[in-house]
């Protein structure tokens, strides 16, 4: 368990969020031209990193917002929280 | 066979105050090569390697853990072993692994401590009714023993159980499959080591992989912490670390690490005589020989690598178990731990190979590898040693993601994820 800094209601603790996974996958544009080893490549082929991760979270019990995080999975110390549409900090 | 077990050896060395018990397997060193080399000395990994050994007649082979066998997902399960799943191709592989499991002991001389002491699934809404009554009739189709079961039923086999109407998820029936039961996790690993250390195979503890060695499409060797190994073939069964050695040979998998617990109470006079799970409510409990509850919590929903888990998971999972067992409200809980597990899309594992030539996975067992064990091991060493599937590994090949051939086993996975 770790508290999660939210960019809109400050820090609260991990259970009242929820996770969303790999941040930063881009919807298809064209999705109708996809191969099959492309959907298969954007639905469900994960970088599942051991280290720094870069993912979104959704204060499910809060603000309900989406945000993201960068993470380290090894020992899931927070490194930065950063809104939507941001960019995403230097490594 | 050189120092088999019996009771004959038993009063032997009981004669010698038992001191010269010898070694169970040797603690190998690296050779320069390998006809194939195992990565990860769990149960999955040495029964991949005795089976290479003992049905392909691959000797020359090793086993490489980075730390101790049977130290990772192994040494942490709930140890819960059926074949009770919706879809063929699961009926095939999970039965397989229980009909190897009915014969392992005497098969590797080995006590790994069957026991055929049934495991109850719960249904707590309509829902959990319809589909667990769809699972029996399955079942039955591909001859696995199942049983529906009414609130009475399941209140007669396993009397501890509330079945009250007025809890919040009260007990509407429940399925059982009398075959299934629980196994001593730890003696699985040692019986395989035990059983593959005769045939010769080298088990290399404290060996983390670096690297993973390619010349073009194929595999030439591994890189690890006691140096180069070459091989031909890789087996990667690497469980939760398993996206870190495919992200080594430049390979994706479509698979997520993340933790899931279980804890211990502490040990009390005999109680609970089978398995009882409760996917709705999640929680599953059985006791162990020492007297111990074996309690199973959920997984978290965030990746990660640390082998902890967070506490509002366990708190669900006891609030649960103590609606469903109120006896148990003033047992004191012993010992809690995580595991990190590998969960693929549809809940289902890959055996597989791969774009890589000689380069094989065997993951993504999520929060159930362990029932599988034996089986899956059999026909790893199968589709490596032929370059080929087994027919019953041949449905959980890593290409179902690209053809959208899945096998959706999320009602069957008893751990919501």
């Amino acid at each position: 368990m770790f508290i999660i800094n939210c960019p809109f209601c400050g820090e609260r603790e991990q259970s009242e969020f929820k996770a969303g996974g790999e941040a930063h996958i881009i919807r298809p544009k064209q999705p109708t031209e996809l191969s099959d080893d492309q959907w298969a490549e954007y639905l469900f082929m994960r970088k599942n990193i051991k280290g720094i991760q870069f993912e979104r979270w959704n204060h499910a019990h809060g603000c309900r917002k989406w945000f993201n995080v960068v993470r380290d999975t090894s020992n899931d110390e927070i490194k930065a929280v950063y809104k939507m549409g941001e960019k995403p900090p230097v490594q | 066979m050189k120092n088999k077990y019996s009771i004959f050896s038993l009063i032997k060395n009981a004669l010698s105050n038992h001191e010269n018990w010898q070694r169970a397997w040797r603690d190998s060193e690296p050779k320069k090569e390998y006809e194939a080399v195992i990565i990860g000395g769990g149960g999955h990994g040495l029964a991949t390697a005795y089976y290479l050994a003992k049905k392909h007649n691959m000797k020359n082979i090793a086993v490489v853990e980075k730390g101790w066998i049977g130290g990772g997902n192994t040494g942490r399960n709930t140890t819960i072993i059926r074949s009770n799943y919706l879809w063929d191709a699961s009926a095939g592989l999970y039965d397989h692994a229980l009909k190897i499991w009915e014969r392992l002991s005497q098969e590797l001389n080995y006590n790994v401590m069957f026991s055929q002491r049934g495991v109850m699934n719960l249904a707590h809404n309509l829902q959990d009714v319809r589909d667990l009554k769809r699972r029996t009739h399955a079942n039955r189709l591909n001859g696995i023993d199942a049983v529906y079961l009414s609130t009475q039923e399941v209140k007669k086999f396993c009397p501890i159980i509330n079945t009250s109407p007025d809890i919040r998820y009260p007990v509407l029936g429940g399925t059982l499959q009398r075959r299934a039961g629980t196994a001593r996790h730890d003696a699985v690993a040692w019986g395989y080591a035990r059983g593959a250390d005769k045939m010769g195979v080298d088990i290399i503890q404290n060996c983390e992989v670096k690297g993973i060695i390619r010349n073009g499409d194929r595999v030439e060797g591994i890189e690890t912490t006691k140096g180069f190994i070459k091989t031909n073939k890789i087996g990667v069964v690497a469980a939760g670390h398993s996206s870190v050695i495919a992200n080594m040979a430049g390979l994706r998998l479509p698979l997520e690490s993340k933790p899931l617990q279980a804890l211990v109470s502490e040990p009390v006079k005999p109680i609970i005589d089978t398995v009882v799970m409760s996917n709705a409510v999640h929680a599953y409990v059985s006791q162990s020989d020492k007297g111990e509850l074996v309690i199973g919590a959920g997984t978290d929903d965030y990746v990660s690598y640390s082998q902890k888990g967070s506490h509002d998971i366990v708190e669900g999972t006891l609030n649960a178990i103590l609606e469903l067992y109120p006896i148990f409200s003033r047992m004191r809980m012993l010992r809690q731990w995580g595991g990190i597990v590998d969960i693929c899309p549809d809940a289902s594992p890959i055996i597989s190979k791969t774009s890589i030539k000689g380069l094989y996975f065997n993951c993504g067992w999520g929060t159930g590898g362990f029932k599988a064990t034996p089986g899956s091991g059999d026909l790893f060493a199968h589709t490596i040693a032929n370059d080929e599937p087994h027919k019953l590994n041949a449905a959980f090949n890593i290409n179902r993601f690209v053809s959208g051939d899945l096998v959706d086993e999320h009602g069957a996975a008893a751990v919501a994820h």
